[in-house]
């Protein structure tokens, strides 16, 4: 018997990639299904989806005590390929397929502007919050704000301005801290903030910048939103990373004097 | 797509930093340019639209295994802090949506609800007989 359970360990890893395609589909059918019949659609299956695989996420962390979630699970590290940066920037960019160009440009601006308002809004709140908590030196609140930011302008903010290693720490959870709630609460908030259409799709990334996130997020609230909230959002973690350790450095330096 | 993540990453090394400035974003827009030319001039065929079209039906499932391999530990253990500024700098820019939302006139409507439930994914069918 463990010989079959060793072959077929064997093969899900030799085969790792179709192994997550395998374990996901069933992931993502059995969402829906509960979807249907727990909820009678109310809760979109992808939400379900997403808030399992963050489940799973969280087993795998506890479990082998590795960073990537689920897919430190040797069996089951075709899930992190499947997941990480190279498909699913590729899986967004395809969503941009027939996205309505005339929509896109007429939300072009108010897009513009609530990139710089999500940018300046959760460096000043990442940096309010670091003060509260007794981090009161410019260095560590800008980089703090940076992972409020998203969890790469944090470590990148901290790296170039020179905070310590767990200040930088600090920043990747609240930035990962973000980007989970972003995935799973989008579809709760979608009706309190108007969040139905591509405009508010595209205020809506970029004022939370975490690209996983909103593009979590959106998928579980309705997926046609999708192109429109990645699209501001790829453009938020760059604009965070260039603020951050220059003028909102500068600025909060200023103000602790 | 390669060549816009070329462009992003040209730009983050303009402006000095080790990451991929709006490559997506840049890749999105060409996509967009491209399909809209070829559609026009009827180039575009129906095979290549199915191939796209594939992937962006195969999102989901690939948003979903990027949930299962965040490091959903790390931030639970970051403490207070790291929560309290994750979840005010969400509920924060949540607030600003539908005031940001009015700029530039009244908010275009809702788009229409889907009918019925969404299609299961591509994904299993082709996968069990391979696996």
């Amino acid at each position: 018997m463990t010989e079959v359970m060793d072959l077929v360990a064997d093969v899900m890893s030799r085969y790792g990639l179709i192994t997550a395609f395998a374990i996901v589909g069933i992931t993502v059918w059995v969402s829906y299904q509960l979807s249907a019949r727990l909820t009678k659609g109310k809760l979109h299956g992808s939400a379900i989806a997403i808030m399992l695989g963050l489940l799973a996420a969280y087993v795998g962390g506890v479990v082998t005590g590795g960073a990537r979630g689920i897919a430190d699970i040797e069996v089951l590290a075709g899930i992190g390929l499947m997941g990480g940066g190279m498909l699913r920037d590729f899986a967004i960019i395809a969503t941009a397929f027939g996205v309505n160009t005339r929509e896109l440009a007429r939300a072009g601006a108010a897009g513009v502007i609530s990139l710089f308002a999500g940018v300046f809004v959760s460096f000043g709140i990442g940096a309010a919050v670091a003060y509260a908590f007794g981090y009161t030196d410019a260095v560590s609140m800008t980089t703090i704000g940076g992972g409020a930011a998203t969890y790469i302008v944090g470590p990148v903010t901290g790296a170039a301005i020179g905070a310590s290693s767990d200040v930088i720490a600090l920043s990747i959870a609240a930035g990962l801290i973000k980007s989970m709630l972003v995935m799973a609460g989008t579809p709760f908030v979608a009706p309190l903030i108007g969040l139905n259409n591509p405009r508010s799709a595209m205020i809506y990334g970029g004022l939370m910048g975490t690209t996983s996130g909103v593009a979590g997020g959106l998928a579980a609230t309705d997926e046609r939103l999708v192109p429109y909230g990645a699209m501001t959002a790829t453009f938020y973690t760059g604009l965070g990373a260039l603020l951050g350790p220059s003028v909102i450095f500068v600025a909060i330096r200023a103000i602790m004097g | 797509m390669l060549v816009g993540a070329f462009i992003g990453e040209l730009i983050g090394l303009l402006i000095g930093i080790d990451a991929n400035v709006g490559g997506v974003g840049i890749s999105m827009l060409l996509l967009i340019a491209v399909a809209a030319k070829g559609q026009a001039s009827g180039r575009l065929r129906p095979i290549s639209q199915s191939g796209i079209i594939f992937w962006s039906g195969i999102y989901i499932p690939v948003v979903v295994a990027m949930a299962a391999s965040q490091n959903a530990v790390a931030a639970v253990r970051g403490g207070t802090a790291a929560v309290l500024a994750g979840v005010l700098a969400v509920a924060v820019s949540c607030a600003l949506v539908p005031v940001l939302s009015r700029i530039g006139g009244e908010p275009p409507p809702p788009l229409e609800p889907v009918g019925g439930q969404p299609p299961p994914p591509v994904p299993d069918t082709d996968v069990e007989q391979s696996a």
